[in-house]
């Protein structure tokens, strides 16, 4: 089967409002879309009986830093079934900088979207805990933003007394 | 050896308090090992039959603290980690010597970023600076023989009237 054809008619069948944008760099599918459509685009990808994309590999996130689109949060799904890699991004702005959660379609996704959220401070809606992965709880900032120096914020951490 | 001999003869000998348990607390140095990351690889080889670490008294490594008397910080601290390590030594009963093993533990080594402490004296008071990345086992031997050194040279007076340290407990965890 021709997935890198089939998956976008797929999509444009059953999301007529779907805008997307397709690119195939080294032999890697990636679509890019609309970051509300992210759920059901994930859910029909996941059961349709002919893709079954039943493995979430990585949530990740790109801080563009100076890009109107701040943000851009990244799925690295997988059919085992076919063995083939697919690549999801959409675009998330700093001023409204969320995004809702696939936790409820792959469960791996719960940890990955709170690493995500810990290190880019891009929030997921409907997430089931939304908690810190690395970092302390009471810390207040994300480290791998671009604007937050290499050896942090000297304060922020806390050192036990001598 | 000069003592068998010694006590064939006599059936006694005279010496110091201060240096009988100088001597004997030197020859049994029981290590807490706090294997953090890769330089505790080599903290094992060292108990290996090749480096024998029981050739000086420390095979004993006790995964309590309440029964050692050097903490061998081997890896990289966080200051996530930062908390708990001061926890456990806090723990040790006096007296009590630390070694920081490798770069990362006395000075960050190439972790120089925002999440990594950048050497452990900014926490624990450190006896030994262990270079190396990470440091070989016999450099850790060396490390234990100047410990044993500097334990040498203690008398029991050095550690009269010491007050007993408060916990910190944490919060997070």
């Amino acid at each position: 089967m021709n997935f890198k054809e089939i998956i976008p008619q797929k999509l444009k069948e059953n999301f007529p409002e779907l805008d997307i944008e397709v690119s195939d760099f080294r032999n890697d599918l990636t679509l890019k879309f609309d970051k509300k459509f992210i759920h059901d685009v994930s859910f029909f990808l996941k059961e349709d009986e002919e893709l079954q994309f039943n493995f979430c590999e990585d949530v990740t996130a790109i801080d563009w830093a100076v890009r109107k689109n701040r943000f851009t949060v990244v799925y690295h799904i997988f059919s085992m079934k076919h063995n083939f890699r697919l690549r999801l991004k959409c675009d998330v702005d700093e001023s409204d900088s969320t995004i809702d959660t696939v936790s409820s379609v792959w469960k791996t996704a719960n940890w990955l979207e709170r690493e995500t959220y810990d290190m880019y401070g891009v929030k997921f809606n409907n997430h089931p805990d939304l908690r810190r992965m690395y970092m302390p709880e009471e810390f207040e900032y994300h480290p791998l933003r671009k604007d937050f120096p290499l050896m942090g914020i000297p304060g922020s951490l806390s050192l036990p007394g001598k | 050896m000069g003592l068998e001999a010694k006590l064939k003869q006599e059936g006694f000998f005279a010496t110091k308090l201060d240096a009988i348990i100088a001597w004997s607390r030197k020859n049994s140095v029981w290590p807490m090992p706090m294997g953090i990351s890769c330089c505790a690889i080599e903290m094992m080889a060292v108990g290996d039959p090749k480096y024998d670490i029981a050739r000086f008294g420390s095979e004993v490594m006790r995964f309590t603290p309440r029964q050692c008397d050097l903490m061998i910080v081997a890896g990289t601290v966080t200051y996530k980690m930062s908390h708990v390590v001061k926890k456990i030594y806090d723990q040790m009963p006096d007296p009590k010597w630390v070694i920081a093993m490798g770069a990362c533990t006395s000075s960050g080594g190439m972790y120089r970023s925002y999440s990594v402490v950048q050497g452990i004296d900014q926490f624990l008071p450190v006896d030994i600076y262990l270079a190396g990345c990470p440091p070989r086992p016999d450099n850790l031997l060396n490390a234990l023989i100047q410990i044993q050194e500097k334990i040498g040279r203690t008398k029991a007076s050095d550690f009269q009237n010491k007050p007993l340290p408060e916990l910190n407990v944490i919060q997070n965890n």
